[in-house]
């Protein structure tokens, strides 16, 4: 890898802190203090986390109720179609539209088709998959997975300066500071 | 705002995790089991076990290919056999997974999170150790594409008035769904395990798999939001697959099988055996890997109570199938009853109500529910009477059903065994593998548990 060392461009400032608690609380104070283009980084999902930071709404539930509904009909309809236009059956006299029979698949492809929906929209919604991340290349961030808690502004807000953010991080009593480099 | 938002400290059970334990001490301890704890002989020879009985499954299956499932004990009257058998015990048993990590997790039961990663490896395997059975069975398993609805030369598409047909919609998308649930699951462990391996191959094997995730605040916004709508699309899915597999035979004609009572009484023979299952694998595993901190005896004894609660709705169901022998005034009904009691199986009926009825009553004294011993032993009582129970439901009522002409005895052959023992062997190995591999714990939800993990408000107006 190339040296980082302050020269090329810098991705965002990270701060680091120990416990939940703490970052909860920083983040409010930079959301507060009118800083737009952050993200906090946890080992485990921390409740009022993503509010703090600003993000409120996700689209995770439109996927899913888009996916299901497309299950169901597609579901309802392929069976309708087979059963009543394709290849209709004379079983035991039912009618060929013998609607209770085909609930079931119906049912299990809506739950197949928002299931799916549901894992494959969260991972594309969150950009994965993305194996290289700038916020990777500072070392103690491998932390963030097992237990330190990380809040970063990234150089992209409107408000970021090299100096004034990391005087305002520091305001905040971080563990520590670093350039991320990008 | 309420100043003192202390987690109150959980009565006088048992907790859920041992105290004094960090998010440091968690990680290392279950990603070290992976990571950097050395193969140990004893697991050696006991995979060498399992994997021989798994190439028993392969030659069992080989020569079933080449002749035919004429090397089966099924014929006319009972077509089905131990094949049907061995598939509905199998998705039986799959339904504790989802049932922990799905309805558990809606009723905010935190003591799933210890149990839940392995519960579902668990349902996984037995899944695909069911999907065997029906494929083998239709004869002509390289034809088995025929089922999905597709169009073809033929012009021929399924039955959908038929619950064969149902039920190969139910568990394909109960395999599918529990095998996304799981590995959305494992996203943030595989992630842990990235950010700790030394071994730059290792790193980079659960770096794809973990797709880069980072933890960042939004990520975990949108990943809480999906578990949970996961959960909540699996549990009805969970009710409705056995239902579906109880469909098989309840739409049937056949006395014994056609009744009312069959769905919910499957899915609590279900969840019954699944725990059973999960209380055999658990016991074991968390002596042998060092786990008593995370799986605690309250995750023991609380699997023992939900096997007793299921455990007495199966009793209710055989106790309503009598009923109804007498009740129904239907000759072949109580015909059925008198067959169970007296026919040529009594004593494999006579097994069934001790390992399913008598025995697990002991599970009303808490010293039975606490003493790993103990439930172990009666765990396994309970999977041999979930496979009579089967047995019977299948081979009892198809021996004898309407016609005196038609009676008859069915006798597995040695192929049968080979292939029911095979499948074991198959679950065995994966659950081998499964524990070496992948951590077997939910790291980041049993971080949850902690206390420091819990944000209190107002706290930050303190600083």
């Amino acid at each position: 890898m190339s040296d980082f060392s302050g020269k090329g461009p810098i991705y965002g400032l990270m701060a680091e802190f120990e416990s939940a608690q703490e970052l909860v609380a920083a983040a409010h104070k930079t959301h507060e203090a009118g800083y737009q283009k952050i993200d906090a980084y946890s080992p485990f999902p921390i409740e009022g986390l993503a509010e703090a930071i600003g993000f409120h709404k996700n689209g995770v539930p439109l996927v899913v109720l888009i996916g299901g509904l497309i299950g169901g009909i597609s579901a309802y309809a392929l069976q309708y179609w087979v059963a009543v236009i394709t290849y209709p059956v004379n079983v035991g006299g039912r009618p060929f539209h013998s609607w209770p029979s085909f609930i079931i698949v119906t049912f299990e492809l809506t739950i197949l088709f928002a299931g799916l929906s549901s894992a494959i929209g969260m991972i594309v919604l969150n950009g994965l998959p993305m194996p290289y991340h700038p916020v990777f290349n500072v070392p103690e961030f491998a932390k963030a997975s097992e237990n330190k808690f990380f809040l970063v502004v990234f150089s992209s807000d409107p408000k970021y300066d090299a100096t004034g953010t990391r005087s305002f991080l520091s305001g905040l009593a971080p563990r520590m500071i670093a350039e991320v480099p990008s | 705002m309420a100043t003192n938002t202390q987690i109150p400290v959980a009565d006088r059970r048992v907790p859920v995790i041992a105290p004094g334990h960090t998010f440091s001490t968690i990680t290392e301890k279950i990603s070290n089991i992976v990571l950097s704890r050395p193969v140990s002989l004893g697991w050696i020879f006991g995979f060498l076990i399992v994997f021989s009985m798994m190439n028993v499954l392969m030659m069992a299956l080989g020569y079933l290919f080449i002749k035919g499932t004429g090397i089966w004990g099924i014929n006319i009257p009972v077509g089905w056999g131990f094949a049907i058998v061995n598939f509905v015990w199998w998705i039986g048993i799959g339904h504790a997974g989802t049932l922990i990590s799905a309805i558990l997790c809606l009723l905010r039961q935190t003591w799933r999170n210890s149990i839940n990663r392995f519960a579902e490896a668990m349902t996984l395997f037995a899944v695909a150790c069911a999907g065997i059975f029906p494929l083998a069975h239709t004869g002509r398993p390289w034809l088995a594409y025929w089922l999905f609805p597709y169009p073809n030369t033929m012009n021929y598409w399924p039955n959908f008035r038929s619950p064969l047909v149902w039920d190969v919609f139910a568990v394909s998308t109960y395999f599918t769904i529990s095998l996304v649930f799981w590995f959305v699951g494992l996203i943030p462990d595989l992630a842990t395990l990235r950010d700790r391996t030394e071994n730059v191959w290792v790193q980079r094997i659960y770096g794809l798999l973990a797709m880069g995730w980072r933890g960042s605040a939004r990520h975990w916004h949108r990943y809480e939001t999906a578990y949970l709508l996961l959960a909540g699309l699996a549990t009805p899915l969970v009710l409705s697959v056995h239902t579906v597999v109880s469909f098989d035979f309840a739409v049937g004609i056949v006395p014994g099988w056609h009744t009312t009572i069959f769905p919910p009484y499957f899915v609590a023979g279900a969840i019954y055996s699944g725990f059973a299952m999960v209380l055999c694998l658990a016991i074991p595993i968390r002596s042998i890997y060092g786990l008593k901190d995370f799986i605690t005896e309250r995750h023991l004894e609380n699997a023992a109570k939900v096997m007793l609660a299921t455990g007495l709705i199966v009793a209710y169901g055989y106790g309503m199938e009598a009923f109804m022998g007498w009740y129904s005034g239907s000759q072949f009904d109580s015909f059925l009853l008198w067959n169970r009691l007296h026919g040529p199986y009594r004593l494999s009926y006579m097994a069934l109500l001790g390992c399913n009825i008598l025995i697990p009553q002991v599970l009303w004294l808490k010293k039975f529910r606490v003493s790993t011993g103990w439930l172990w032993l009666i765990s396994f009582v309970v999977l041999v009477g979930m496979w009579l129970e089967r047995f019977i439901i299948v081979v009892v009522s198809l021996s004898r059903d309407f016609l005196t002409s038609s009676f008859g005895q069915y006798y597995p052959t040695k192929w049968d065994w080979m292939t029911f023992a095979g499948t074991i062997g198959m679950f065995l190995t994966a659950m081998w593998l499964f524990v070496r591999i992948l951590p077997m714990i939910s790291i980041f939800e049993l971080r949850t548990l902690l206390p420091e993990s819990h944000v209190h408000e107002g706290a930050e107006v303190e600083q």
